[in-house]
This record gives C-alpha cells, sequence and structure tokens, in this order.
C-alpha cells in the first residue's frame, strides 16, 4: 500500500501565552513538538505497511523548522517525507492549508489512503482531514479509533468511528482519507536504524511554484477566514477553599452549588 | 489585499509595533516595516497617530444576494440534539439583528415530527429531507446535499453544532463552497459596522481567544461549542413554512456506506450531552475509584470523564477521555476527583460553567481554576457528598 | 559533565532514555509489585534495535561495542534496574556465540538475537556459583549428538529466553579443561525450566532453573571446542562486567536523582532539607562516587572496545567499584528520604533492594577482588623480574 500521512510541527501549547501588557503572543522559550496526534497517524500507516508491505510518506505544510518533525516521524520507520514550504503559504487558514496540502498530494503521486491526525493542538479546529479529502474529491471517515477490516485487493476499509453516544461502523472504498484519534493504537518506539535514516534522508521542500499552486489560494491570500483579534480568556475560578471534616466539606458544597443553580438533587 | 507603512509619515513612535498581536511589524532603521507574519487585521491602522498605515482590501463582492441565518438541526436516532435548540436560540438573536429569517435544516429518516419543535425554538422555516437513505449519518451524503441546498437557497450563515458528527461533515461542505469555516465557536455576534458575523473561539488549547471574519466568502459558517449557547424560549403552537426537500433531485453519488452503530452502553449520560459531569484522575488509585464516582454521577444525573493519566492506566475507556487528545466539554458543573489539573486536561473542560475539585495535594493545579476546592481524601469527601444528597 | 560522546553514541543514549522514560517508568513499581516479565518492553527494546549494539554489522547488528551497550544499559537501569538486568542478560548469552561462535551459528543465531528474541547464560549449579569449576551437568557424546543431564540454578532469563548459552563437564578427568559450552533452544528435546525464585529485587526478572534430563543436542550445538568451556565463560565476563557497572552507574544515579528531588521539596524546621549541611554532604558523597563510577565503567568499555588483550583486571574494577557505589548509594538515598523511603509508594526501597545483587552476580565481589588481586600479584611480579 502507498500511504500518505499528513502531519505538523505545533507550539507545545501548553506554554504558549498571551503578554497580557501587549496582548501579543509569548513565543520565547516555546519549543516547537510534533502534534500530538500525528503519532498516532503514523503508527497507523506503519502497522499497515507492515502487514500489507509498501511505502509511507509524510507530507507537512510549514515554515522551513518544520522539517525537523518530517526527520522525527521517519525515527519511526516512515519511509520518506516532503515538505511544502514558501512565503506564500503563510497565514493560511484551514481553507487554504486544505488546497496547499492537495496540491502537495497531487505532486507526490498516486497512493491508497491518506492519514491524519484527529486534529492539531494549535488551532484545534479538526478541519484540515475533511477539507484536503474533499479538495482531492476523496471519501473520508473522520475520528477512527479502529481499522476493522483492511482490503487492498478489494480497494475496501472498514472502520469504527468515535462519535458522542458511541461508535459507528463505516465503509469506505479506496482510496479514501482518514483522521485517527488516539485510542486507535499505541505507537511504537523510534529505532536506531530509524534515527540513522532520519539523519541523512533528504527531504525535498516544494514551493508555490513546484506545486503549480494558484497563488489565490494559498496562505492569506487565500484564506476565506482571517483573525481579526487575539485575547485572554477571561481568568476563571472563584478559588473558594471548602475545609472541614468531609461532612462538613461536603455540606457546604452542596449548599454552594444548590446557589449557583447548577445542581438538581437527586436528578434521575 | 496588502499593508502599507509610509515612511514619509512614520515616526517610528512605534505604537504599531505593541499592539500588533502577531509581531509582524518592526521599526527598521527610521521607520515601521510590516514582515510576512502579517495578518491584515488592521490594529495597527486603528493606533497610528499619523495614519501612517493603510490596508487595501478587495471588494466586498460576494455577499451579493445572500441573505438568511441557517442551523443544521442534528438528530441522531430520531431525537433531536440539544445543540440544536441551542443554535436555534443564537440562530433567532443573530437573525433578528440582521432582519433576516431563521431556518433550521434537518436530514433523517420519519424525523417530520421533530420540524414541529424546530418551529416551536424559533425556526421560521424548515428544509426537512425525511428519506431512508438519510437514516444514518454519512459525511457524503449529508455533506453533499447540505452543499447543494447552499448553492440553490444561499444564505449568509450558516451553523453546526461542533459535535462529532458537526465537525465530520462540516469542513467537506466549507471546502466544496470554497468558503470559510470556523470551528468550535464559543461566541457569535453580528457587526454593527458591516453585518458580518463576528466568530470567537479559542486556539491554543484554550490559551488564546480569537476572534474572526470571514469577510469575502459567502456562506460564512461555524460550528458551535455546544452547552455554550442557550436556547430561546419554546413558544408551543409556533409554525412557519415546511420546505420538502427530495435528496434524490441532486445526483449524490455516495461513496461511503454506514454499516451499524454500537452503542456506548457503559453509561446513561454521555459526556458531550452531559450538564454534571463527575470526572477521575489518576488520583483515584484504582480502577475501583470509578465504581464510587459512577454512584455520585448517577445520582447527579450526570456523566462520568476521565483524566488521560486514568485512561492509560486502562482504569476506562478513552470516550471517556477529557482534555487536549480527549473531548472538549462545557457541563455546568464539573467535578474534578483525583486530577492534578495538568494544562492538556484544563483545556478540555475549563470553560464549565462551575468547577470543583477534589484532591489531596493543596498545591495541585486544577485549584488554581476551580470555583471550589476540597483539600482531602477524595474517598472521604465523595461518600459524604453521596450521602449529603441521599437525605 | 560531558564524556564526548560521538554523534551516534549520543543517539543511543538518547534513544535508550526517552524509551525509559516512556515506556520503563509508568510500569516499574507494577512489574516490581506483581515479578511480572517485562515481556512488552522487551518488544519495545527490539522494535527500538537495542539488541543489535555489539552484533556485527554480517549478523543484522549495528556492529558498535560494548561501550554502546553499556550507555543503554546504563539509561535503563536509571528507571528500572530489574528491567535493565532482563536486557542486558541477554547480552551475556550472545557472548559465547559472539566470542567464539562458528560461522554458521552465528548466521543462525545472531540475527535472532539482534532482533529481540532473548538468550540467557547458564553456569551457576547448587555446588557452583563462585565455584564456577564445581559443575555436575554433563554433556556425553553418543554418535553425533551431546546428551545433557543436570541442573542449573538461578539463570536470569530461564523460561523466558529461547537461547541458552550452557556450560557443562564434557570429560570430568581433565579438570579446568573438562568442560564446553553448547547451544540449547527452548523446545529441544529433555530441556524444561523448574522453579521460578522469589527474590529480594529485580523482581521482574526471571530467575529460575534450567532443568536437563537426557536433553539431546545435535553435535553442531557445541560451540567451539570441547574443553574450550571455562575459556570462553572467562572471555564472556571480561566483556559483559561493565554491563553490570553500567547497571550499577544507572541505578545510583536514579536513586541520586530522586533523593536531591526529594531534598529540595521536603520542608523540615521550616527549611527545605537540601539546605542542611548534613543533606549536602550525603548528596554530595553520593554525586561524587556516581560520577567516578561512571568515569570508570566508560573508560574500562572503551579500553576493551579497543581490542587489548588483558582486560581482565580493570574490567573486573568496573564491575567491583561501581555496584559497591550502588549499594551505598541507594541506601543513603533511602535515608535522605527518611520514613518515606521506606515506603513502597516512593521508588527508593526498589532501588536499594535491587542493588544488592550487582554486588554478588557475575562474579561476587570477593570474587572480582580475587580476580584483581591476582592480577597485580602477576603484574608486580613481573615488574620485578624486568628490572
Amino acid at each position: 500500500m502507498r500511504i500518505i500521512v499528513c502531519i505538523k510541527q505545533v507550539p507545545d501549547t501548553k506554554n504558549v501565552r498571551l503578554d497580557p501588557a501587549t496582548n501579543t503572543l509569548k513565543r520565547e522559550g516555546v519549543e516547537s513538538i510534533l502534534n500530538p496526534f500525528d503519532l498516532y497517524a503514523v503508527e497507523t500507516a506503519l502497522r499497515l505497511k507492515d502487514s500489507f508491505g509498501g511505502t509511507v510518506t509524510a507530507l507537512t505544510m510549514g515554515p522551513p523548522q518544520a522539517e525537523s518533525a518530517l526527520r522525527e516521524v521517519v525515527e519511526y520507520g516512515v519511509d520518506e517525507a516532503a515538505l511544502l514550504s514558501d512565503r506564500a503559504f503563510a497565514g493560511a487558514d484551514t481553507w487554504a492549508t486544505s488546497y496547499t496540502l492537495a496540491q502537495g498530494v497531487k505532486k507526490l503521486g498516486g497512493f491508497d489512503l491518506i492519514v491524519c491526525g484527529k486534529q492539531a493542538v494549535d488551532g484545534d479546529t479538526a478541519q484540515v482531514g475533511p477539507g484536503l479529502a474533499e479538495q482531492l474529491g476523496l471519501p473520508y471517515v473522520c475520528f477512527v479509533r479502529r481499522l476493522v477490516e483492511v482490503d487492498p485487493q478489494a480497494r475496501r476499509l472498514v472502520v469504527e468511528r468515535l462519535m458522542d453516544d458511541g461508535w459507528d461502523v463505516v465503509e469506505t472504498p479506496l482510496p479514501a482519507l482518514i483522521t485517527v484519534v488516539k485510542e486507535i493504537n499505541e505507537p511504537r518506539v523510534p529505532s536506531l536504524r530509524g534515527k540513522m535514516k532520519a539523519k541523512k534522508i533528504a527531504v525535498p521542500v516544494y514551493g508555490l511554484k513546484d506545486l503549480e499552486a494558484d497563488p489565490n489560494c494559498v496562505g492569506l491570500a487565500g484564506s476565506p477566514t482571517q483573525v481579526v483579534q487575539v485575547f485572554a480568556p477571561q481568568p476563571r475560578g472563584t478559588r473558594v477553599r471548602l475545609d472541614g471534616r468531609p461532612e462538613e466539606q461536603a455540606e457546604r458544597l452542596i449548599e454552594a452549588l444548590k446557589q449557583d443553580k447548577v445542581l438538581t438533587i437527586g436528578a434521575e | 489585499m496588502s499593508l502599507f507603512i509610509d515612511a514619509d509619515l512614520c515616526t517610528a513612535c512605534g505604537a504599531c509595533v505593541e499592539v500588533c498581536p502577531f509581531g509582524a511589524v518592526e521599526i527598521v532603521g527610521e521607520a515601521a516595516q510590516v514582515n510576512e507574519k502579517c495578518n491584515l487585521c488592521g490594529a495597527c491602522v486603528e493606533v497610528c497617530p499619523v495614519e501612517a498605515i493603510t490596508i487595501e482590501k478587495k471588494e466586498v463582492k460576494a455577499a451579493d444576494g445572500y441573505q438568511g441565518v441557517w442551523v443544521f438541526a442534528e438528530q441522531r436516532r430520531g431525537r433531536l440534539a440539544g445543540v440544536s435548540f441551542e443554535l436555534l436560540g443564537e440562530g433567532r438573536r443573530l437573525a433578528d439583528k440582521l432582519g433576516v429569517s431563521l431556518s433550521a435544516v434537518l436530514f433523517g429518516r420519519q424525523v417530520r415530527e421533530a420540524a414541529g419543535d424546530l418551529f416551536a425554538y424559533g425556526a421560521d422555516r424548515v428544509y426537512l429531507a425525511d428519506d431512508p437513505a438519510l437514516a444514518d449519518f454519512t459525511d457524503d451524503l449529508y455533506g453533499g446535499l447540505l452543499t447543494a441546498l447552499i448553492r440553490e437557497h444561499r444564505p449568509e450563515i450558516v451553523l453546526c453544532g461542533a459535535t462529532s458528527l458537526g465537525r465530520s461533515f462540516f469542513p467537506k461542505v466549507a471546502n466544496a463552497l470554497n468558503t470559510g469555516l470556523t470551528a468550535d465557536c464559543t461566541g457569535l455576534d453580528i457587526r454593527d459596522s458591516d453585518r458580518l458575523l463576528l466568530q470567537t473561539r479559542p486556539a491554543f488549547g484554550g490559551n488564546i481567544m480569537a476572534a474572526i471574519l470571514c469577510p469575502n466568502r459567502r456562506p460564512q459558517m461555524a460550528t458551535v461549542r455546544p452547552k455554550v449557547m442557550r436556547p430561546g424560549p419554546c413558544l408551543e403552537g409556533r409554525t412557519g413554512e415546511l420546505v420538502e426537500v427530495d435528496p434524490a433531485r441532486y445526483g449524490l453519488a455516495p461513496k461511503t456506506r454506514f454499516i451499524e452503530f454500537i452503542e456506548d452502553l457503559s453509561e446513561k449520560v454521555h459526556l458531550a450531552e452531559a450538564d454534571i459531569i463527575v470526572a477521575g484522575g489518576r488520583g483515584l488509585g484504582s480502577a475501583q475509584g470509578f465504581d464510587l464516582l459512577r454512584e455520585l454521577a448517577e445520582l447527579l444525573g450526570g456523566a462520568v470523564g476521565a483524566s488521560r493519566g486514568a485512561v492509560d492506566a486502562e482504569w476506562i475507556s478513552y470516550a471517556h477521555q477529557v482534555g487536549q487528545t480527549g473531548k472538549t466539554v462545557s457541563p455546568k458543573l464539573y467535578i474534578a476527583c483525583g486530577i492534578s489539573g495538568a494544562v492538556q486536561h484544563l483545556v478540555g473542560m475549563q470553560s464549565a460553567d462551575v468547577i470543583v475539585a477534589v484532591n489531596n495535594d493543596p498545591n495541585a493545579p486544577i485549584f488554581e481554576v476551580a470555583d471550589y476546592g476540597l483539600v482531602g481524601d477524595l474517598y472521604e469527601i465523595i461518600p459524604a457528598i453521596i450521602s449529603r444528597l441521599q437525605r | 559533565m560531558d564524556y564526548f560522546l560521538t554523534e551516534d553514541q549520543l543517539m543511543i543514549q538518547d534513544l535508550a532514555r526517552q524509551i525509559a522514560e516512556e515506556k520503563v517508568l509508568p510500569v516499574r513499581a507494577e512489574l516490581d509489585e506483581k515479578e511480572e516479565f517485562p515481556r512488552e518492553l522487551m518488544k519495545h527494546f527490539a522494535e527500538a534495535d537495542l539488541f543489535r549494539l555489539n552484533i556485527p554489522e554480517a549478523y543484522d547488528g549495528m556492529g558498535l561495542g560494548g561501550f554502546e551497550h553499556a550507555l543503554a544499559v546504563e539509561q535503563v537501569s536509571r528507571v528500572c534496574c530489574g528491567v535493565a538486568c532482563t536486557y542486558a542478560a541477554s547480552g551475556l548469552g550472545a557472548y559465547p556465540l559472539l566470542l567464539f561462535g562458528s560461522e554458521d551459528q552465528k548466521k543462525k543465531y545472531l540475527p535472532q538475537i539482534a532482533g529481540g528474541t532473548l538468550a540467557a547464560f547458564a553456569l551457576t549449579e547448587s555446588t557452583a556459583g563462585s565455584d564456577a569449576g564445581g559443575i555436575q551437568t554433563r554433556a556425553v557424546l553418543e554418535g553425533d549428538e551431546y546428551v545433557l543431564n543436570g541442573t542449573k540454578q538461578w539463570i536470569t532469563n530461564a523460561g523466558e529466553a529461547d537461547i541458552y548459552s550452557v556450560i557443562a563437564l564434557t570429560d570430568p578427568s581433565r579438570g579446568p579443561r573438562g568442560a564446553s559450552f553448547f547451544i540449547v533452544e527452548r523446545g529441544d528435546p529433555g530441556f524444561s525450566f523448574g522453579k521460578r525464585e522469589k527474590k529480594m529485587g529485580i523482581r521482574c526478572s526471571s530467575t529460575g532453573e534450567l532443568i536437563f534430563n537426557n536433553c539431546r543436542l545435535p553435535a553442531d550445538r557445541l560451540i567451539s571446542k570441547e574443553g574450550m568451556g571455562f575459556i570462553i565463560a572467562m572471555r564472556t565476563f571480561d566483556k559483559s562486567r561493565p554491563g553490570v557497572g553500567a547497571q550499577a552507574v544507572g541505578l545510583a544515579q536514579g536513586a541520586l536523582e530522586a533523593a536531591a528531588d526529594y531534598a529540595r521539596t521536603r520542608i523540615q524546621f521550616g527549611h527545605p532539607i537540601i539546605s542542611f549541611q548534613a543533606i549536602q554532604h550525603m548528596l554530595a558523597d553520593m554525586a561524587a562516587s556516581v560520577e567516578a563510577a561512571r568515569a570508570l565503567v566508560y573508560a574500562v568499555a572503551r579500553y576493551i572496545d579497543s581490542g587489548a588483550k588483558e582486560v581482565s583486571k580493570v574490567s573486573a574494577m568496573a564491575k567491583l567499584f561501581p555496584s559497591d557505589v550502588a549499594m551505598k548509594v541507594t541506601t543513603d538515598a533511602v535515608q535522605i528520604f527518611g520514613g518515606s523511603g521506606y515506603m513502597r509508594d516512593y521508588p527508593v526501597e526498589k532501588m536499594m533492594r535491587d542493588a544488592k545483587i550487582l554486588q554478588i552476580y557475575e562474579g561476587t565481589n570477593q570474587i572480582q577482588r580475587n580476580v584483581i588481586g591476582q592480577e597485580l600479584h602477576k603484574e608486580f611480579g613481573r615488574r620485578g623480574r624486568k628490572k
């Protein structure tokens, strides 16, 4: 099987803060990491390769430093990687990102399956996976938590999709795109041979011209949505401490919650 | 569109540098210069004391002919999801501000009766596609049909709940229409100056709030976080226009096929629908701890949640995980038991109305965001709460 | 402290550390509590290519040396000595093959071991601990088969490994020249596993009996020649002792870090206890001895990898000194934790229990002193004569 995995390098979001004085994003000391969901996508692809043979290619759109995320997934066993990078791609919203990635996928050539993590933890939109599928005219299933049946010969994939009230079992023909949630597997560890390959492997960089992309569809220019303001969220938490013996704490808590009108006692 | 700084007018006062949220302006030599991080938000334009900065904007053309607010009324197994009523409440408010109609879109099989509820909660019109083919949710069928309807009727705003279903198929529709979609909004409003939909949503795991516009493309689309907006009043007997939609007319050729649904029977109330969530973390010490939390949750009519630590320890299944790599919830009440409050967990629950933290470590970070903090042994406190409630 | 490791060595160190922290740390207490063999973890180590380090490239290895192996062992041991022991013991079992195996034997077994099939080294018997010559397991040639009878005791990875390097007497009349090494595979007729031991420490490691009851082996399972047994064993230990030293260094390092961390946060008399001179002196002695142990292990491992011929003395030092350090450092760590250190909720009591075996197995520290003493005797004797 030829599998493409789309990954993203994101800031370590637990450290991203707004400077309250200037309302700007504080970027010093914020590390860049591989988006946490993407390792599960990589593992999904690698397990399929283990079962059926073939290749796994990692693809990302980002600034030049995103190359390190590509090398990182090569450590786990990914065969090839490609970086889509160009100043014109900067400032892209999910539509422009989906478009650009689609051009990258077309550049890479034929494939059986595209695997993405459910969402990136900086944007938190979960939109690029389905958006990319739509741009490529592919059937897709989101939030896959289990591969039930994989039949590359019959061009058929059956998956379990995590919904709010249970799981849908859905069948899709191949080629297709899936986004995966953490539950789908436990990622393997990187290997020494993988790390050595990751150091040496050539990562081609494709820009606007290489992709023959429409400049009106990429980056800020191609983004239907715009961020017009960022601000710090309201700080929350009144931080009332309820002390005493457990019985006292329970009593005071229940009174407070009744006052706040969030408690309906003994609700069915 | 581009930002232009007139170097002759610029006095290098630095006001633009300070106000820029993206670090896109720098003083180089004697004037300010903009770099590629610029997002054209316009904050610098407003603050420049000598009006040295201008943004050339393309004309807003795509708005022509688009009118009306639509909400996608989600139903699963014949029941309307709670978020559908929240969307109608919010949609009604936006439609009234714009002076346009509010329509609901309902897909399913044998869901005709639900249309009545949609009118009662504020819809002026309901587009109803009641067809066996739509009994179960598939992205291509629901997405293809909604796309076709939007192309036909041209609403200026389309909203959907940020549920698993909504977040799955709405991006397909937005991409097919080449328009913008903002995910998981916690705030919506109409901007008076230009009637644009101002969409507010958390980013970077909730550490930042972003305000977003879709100025040039239509419709303006957004998914809305459940349990944040309020349903409007229910006006029994209120009716409106029912528009029958026949999916067969649109030549849809779906490729994916729904096979079956496996219900999560582990609890009566699911996380996404719950007003009250009782969640457990590593501090429980064992899987049995969740038996205690389940007892409390049932008493309160709530759902059981978990931190990543508890799920990784295999004390409870991933479907219950709240946090950065799990689910985001917005209940009225979130009781965190034995959860330390790591940032990755907070991002999934910090928009709850009231947070109660029970932990025997007084320095646990969870107490920073809690409204009520109970320091002590949860195996004494929770039973005390349960017995108090049972009286 | 920088030991000027090469890029590849740093990579091995980083990877071993990453796996130890991500995969071993969350389960170490449970594995110890339940005495559960770390099978999943060994799979991860295999995936990571950590079993390939000192196997030549011709046999699917990475062609590196004992030093690189020691680097990996140290990082794992810092998190759990029992898991490190399981990992290192497979390397020990591979050494007879590595050093003395025939081309066919190497081709058959080394790639398996490189890929994560576990090995074990079987010498100890009830009559042969420090007195290796006291072994009684017999191997008799009958036609084109060797028949083994006897029982091995306290073998690490017993019942879990698939490949066993076993020493048995082929000719009791020849004394030191009367033993030979054989490759025994799980499933060989007449080969079974006996009692699994309940131990003070390294409880996740499997320690048990190997029972040979007319165990029939094809003759090509003999490693090298008949009579080479004790030489193979001695050469094996020369190579493997720095690995035990690395286990000790890692274990001591983990204990030192835990103790220092605790001392920073534990407040008594209004101050963190790390601000008291008594604690600082203990930590200072611990840190200095750990660094000295590390420096010794690294130096000796590199020296052995360079192909040096006479390494027994320094190899013994590289086991003796660090293991004594580990016992002292882990005991001091428990002391610094105070009452908490005695409680199983905290990691240091396990570290102290784990440390003891390092002074005992792969040659007790008394035997190590014998080895060093005898080498010194030879050395100084020679010097005298040269003049």
